[in-house]
């Protein structure tokens, strides 16, 4: 059974303090697709994601109760920065880090052990062709990350999710700050990505989640709505309140 | 009416604040030009590598190079790496408001606003006198370690806090552990704030007087180990003029303690920018 689900999540109750901010929530998510999950600001999004990879560990405010399977097995038997190279997340803001553009591809696989040159640059023109940044860059691989644009830095910062060898990727509102030309380019990669790894995107819009997903989530206020096919939801919601979002009446 | 008289005040602020840069920069220029024209025709190659000759009146002043290098070397060497791992414990691995952090940075201010004599007095009392380690060029050390520690805990603290979170949550992300996390991404953003302050240490140490006259002494002679006394420049200036013995060679030390800080700030920051802040 849990072995055709990458990811399960079984009673998943997550307190912000005194808040309880994701309500006993139950999901599975397939491998090789692109699961959406959306919904409004304050839904939870955020928190699921952080959890699934125990970024919420960072947060001492934060409590997470229930289970989360990594193909069946519970991420808090495996090692935290074993889990976290496994399920890789790229933040809502580009990200890169003040070192050049190969450090900051080379920094997971250097954190792991990886330091022949001849390996590690290997794996840096693989992550950056991967992320659709090569033909951009490869000239210019030892210049700061700093000093690319918006959209090549959020590019490079997925290249550098890749360079983990990750099994699941998760993405925070990827593209928020992006123009649609970089939107268009990180979504079209996501496609290509789908085939090896399991993708779980909170899109900043309902047009993204249309355009990218095979899934789609809904939450709201810290509850799942529902969840199913994206045509299905697109096309024909159960809930109202999913209607409602999806046409614009709230949100 | 409103518009006009608004202008107005904007103008007489800004003419005050003129003002006020304006006459910081004078009395700061007349103060170092006064002691350079003064000194700087005092300043020989003999001056220079020649150890002081009777009390100080001739000869030059290569002893107290020296002993000013070293007593600083030791501070440095000492109060650094003890400094900076204060500042990533306060920062890193406590909780801001927790009793143990606030009890260490509560120290760690009072430590700074105490007159330098009184460390002086401490030294001579610990150091010198009960662990028996006389007037030394270690005695001095340790007392202007302990001295420059608040201000390196507290620069390298701010440098740290400043790194934003962002960069640790990417390494975490990215299967960093706690210590990989501070090494190669903390570390790496706050080094230029921490040498900062480390700097800054390093020109007070130079010119420390109460603290060091107290703890190193005041001997002319060549110092050739940490365990023997040595005189500083500073300490030496004080001696020479305070006791009439030689304004001219006082104010030669006074010039070349200027041009020493000022190339210690020079070289140090040409190095921060040519290794350590590469790529930043």
């Amino acid at each position: 059974m849990a072995g055709q689900h990458k990811i399960s999540v079984r009673d998943m109750n997550v307190w912000f303090s005194d808040k309880q901010v994701i309500h006993s929530l139950n999901i599975d998510i397939p491998s090789n697709e692109i699961i959406s999950v959306l919904g409004p600001a304050n839904s939870g999004i955020t928190t699921l994601l952080r959890s699934l990879n125990r970024l919420s560990d960072l947060n001492p405010a934060m409590r997470v109760e229930g289970e989360i399977l990594l193909d069946g097995n519970n991420i808090r038997d495996v090692s935290v920065t074993e889990l976290r190279r496994k399920v890789g997340m790229v933040f809502d803001v580009p990200t890169p880090l003040p070192i050049s553009i190969f450090d900051n591809i080379a920094y997971g696989p250097r954190l792991s052990g990886t330091k022949n040159m001849k390996n590690l640059t290997g794996i840096v023109e693989q992550s950056l062709r991967e992320a659709a940044l090569w033909d951009d860059v490869k000239d210019r691989l030892y210049t700061p990350a700093m000093s690319l644009s918006g959209g090549q830095q959020q590019r490079l910062c997925i290249a550098r999710v890749l360079a983990l060898k990750p099994e699941v990727i998760l993405l925070d509102r990827p593209c928020s700050g992006l123009d649609p030309l970089s939107t268009a380019k990180i979504e079209e990669s996501l496609k290509n990505l789908k085939a090896q790894f399991t993708i779980i995107i909170a899109p900043h819009n309902v047009q993204q989640a249309s355009r990218v997903s095979d899934h789609i989530a809904f939450m709201l206020m810290g509850h799942l709505v529902e969840h199913g096919t994206a045509e299905k939801i697109l096309t024909n919601p159960k809930d109202q309140r999913t209607n409602d979002y999806l046409t614009g009446r709230f949100g | 009416m409103m518009k006009g008289s608004s202008r107005v005040t904007e103008n007489i602020i800004k003419t005050l604040i003129w003002a006020a840069a304006l006459s910081v920069l004078t009395v700061l220029v007349v103060i170092i030009a006064y002691i350079l024209i003064r000194g700087l025709p005092v300043i020989s190659w003999q001056f220079l590598t020649e150890i002081p000759r009777n009390m100080g009146r001739s000869g030059g002043i290569s002893s107290t190079i020296v002993g000013t290098l070293m007593v600083t070397l030791v501070a440095i060497v000492i109060a650094t790496p003890f400094g900076i791992g204060t500042a990533f414990y306060l920062a890193e691995y406590t909780r801001r408001d927790s009793m143990v952090t606030r009890v260490i940075r509560f120290s760690a201010e009072s430590l700074a606003g105490i007159p330098s004599i009184v460390y002086g007095l401490f030294g001579f009392i610990f150091f010198v006198k009960y662990l028996g380690m006389g007037w030394s060029v270690l005695s001095g050390g340790l007392t202007l370690a302990i001295m420059i520690l608040p201000t390196i805990i507290r620069t390298s603290e701010e440098a740290i806090l400043a790194v934003p979170n962002l960069y640790r949550e990417v390494s975490y992300s990215l299967g960093g552990t706690k210590w990989q996390t501070i090494v190669k991404t903390v570390l790496p953003s706050a080094i230029r704030g921490i040498a900062n302050g480390v700097i800054l240490s390093v020109g007070r140490c130079v010119a420390e007087t109460a603290a060091v006259v107290l703890t190193a002494g005041s001997a002319l002679r060549m110092t050739t180990s940490l365990t023997s006394p040595t005189r500083t420049m500073a300490v030496h200036f004080y001696i020479l003029a305070s006791e009439a013995i030689s304004f001219e060679n006082a104010y030669g030390t006074a010039a070349l303690l200027i041009i020493l800080i000022f190339l210690i700030n020079v070289v140090a920051n040409t190095l921060i920018n040519r290794f350590i802040a590469k790529g930043r």
